[in-house]
């Protein structure tokens, strides 16, 4: 009796919990997950860091419920989406098309990294260049060494010390 | 050589500076609308007193005028609204209302209340004129020309500073 009586209130809860998740009578999976798919690329503008598919903003439910019309009528994403920026602009494009106003946006982390690369290469074939240990007159080699010697032993000796 | 290690990254610290002193100004919010120089949608609702008349933006063909989208539930459209009472007094431009995703009767006591600027308002219940129009911060405002062109937005309320500023100016060249 006893056990009955919390299945059917788990059932209840679930059942309560599956009809909060889906907002809308009868989901059609084929339309929901299409849909799901284009609301993620898309930006709702009410809270802008998060996707159409993300938010709870008023807006972001409607524009949800008018890709699942526009789907259910035989649209294509590509005109979903033309639908959504002939109204909100480019901004709502999580992956913005490529243009003159957006070229530095798309281009600009590339050209960073190639100018990295030049600027690596030309360091490290300049250090090749010179010859690093040439460089020390002979007259001051024994004074460099004594010099080494020194802090050799002042190395050894600091463990001691403390 | 030596100048050349001090110039270099002088030039790229300023180059920063001048990209955040432009970049971090800008509002983030203000998305610039697709809509300037393009035809106002057209639509064709009831309007917010009477269910038997409609509304379409044929109907100013001709005119200067102004589309207002508000909502009784909207909080900054009560800061914009005593601008908007003020100017329809003074006859200044014909002001058109979109009531966005409200309940008539809640649009209809909200203009009782505190004074009704509109020529007309449109009753847009469910938003879909609203998502034409690309509203996504009511209160919104759209200039539109004798023809039906859009040719500016105000997203979110209208200040004393927009009015002198941008939108009365470019009334008055609409008009001219």
């Amino acid at each position: 009796m006893m056990r009955a009586v919390v299945v059917a209130l788990l059932l209840a809860i679930a059942g309560a919990a599956f009809a909060q998740s889906s907002e809308i009578a009868k989901p059609d999976p084929a339309i929901e997950r299409r849909m799901k798919g284009l609301a993620e690329e898309l930006r709702c503008l009410v809270c802008q860091n998060q996707t159409i598919a993300d938010s709870n903003a008023p807006l972001a439910l409607d524009l949800r419920n008018q890709i699942r019309t526009q789907i259910a009528e035989g649209r294509t994403d590509r005109q979903i989406r033309e639908y959504m920026t002939d109204r909100y602009g480019d901004f709502v494009l999580y992956r913005p098309p490529f243009k003159a106003t957006t070229a530095i946006l798309w281009v600009g982390p590339f050209a960073m990294v190639a100018l990295g690369v030049v600027v690596f290469l030309f360091v490290v074939r300049r250090r090749r260049a010179e010859p690093a240990a040439a460089t020390v007159p002979q007259e001051r080699r024994a004074e460099l060494e004594a010099l080494l010697d020194e802090s050799g032993r002042a190395e050894v000796a600091r463990p001691k010390t403390d | 050589m030596r100048v050349l290690k001090f110039i270099i990254p002088l030039v790229v610290f300023a180059g920063l500076v001048a990209f955040f002193a432009v970049g971090l100004t800008r509002d983030p919010r203000e998305v610039p609308s697709p809509f300037i120089g393009k035809a106002a949608p057209e639509f064709k609702l009831q309007q917010l007193h009477d269910a038997q008349a409609t509304f379409s933006p044929e109907d100013m063909r001709g005119k200067v005028w102004l589309l207002n989208v508000w909502a009784s539930w909207c909080v900054s459209c009560r800061v914009e609204h005593p601008l908007l009472v003020e100017m329809s007094r003074q006859h200044v431009v014909p002001i058109v209302g979109l009531n966005y995703k409200d309940k008539r009767d809640d649009g209809k006591q909200w203009l009782a209340k505190l004074g009704n600027p509109y020529a007309v308002s449109a009753f847009d219940v469910d938003g879909l004129v609203g998502i034409d129009y690309g509203v996504y911060g009511v209160p919104e405002t759209f200039v539109i020309d004798r023809q039906g062109v859009i040719r500016y937005k105000q997203i979110g309320p209208i200040t004393p500073e927009a009015l002198e500023k941008t939108i009365l100016p470019l009334v008055k060249k609409l008009e001219a």
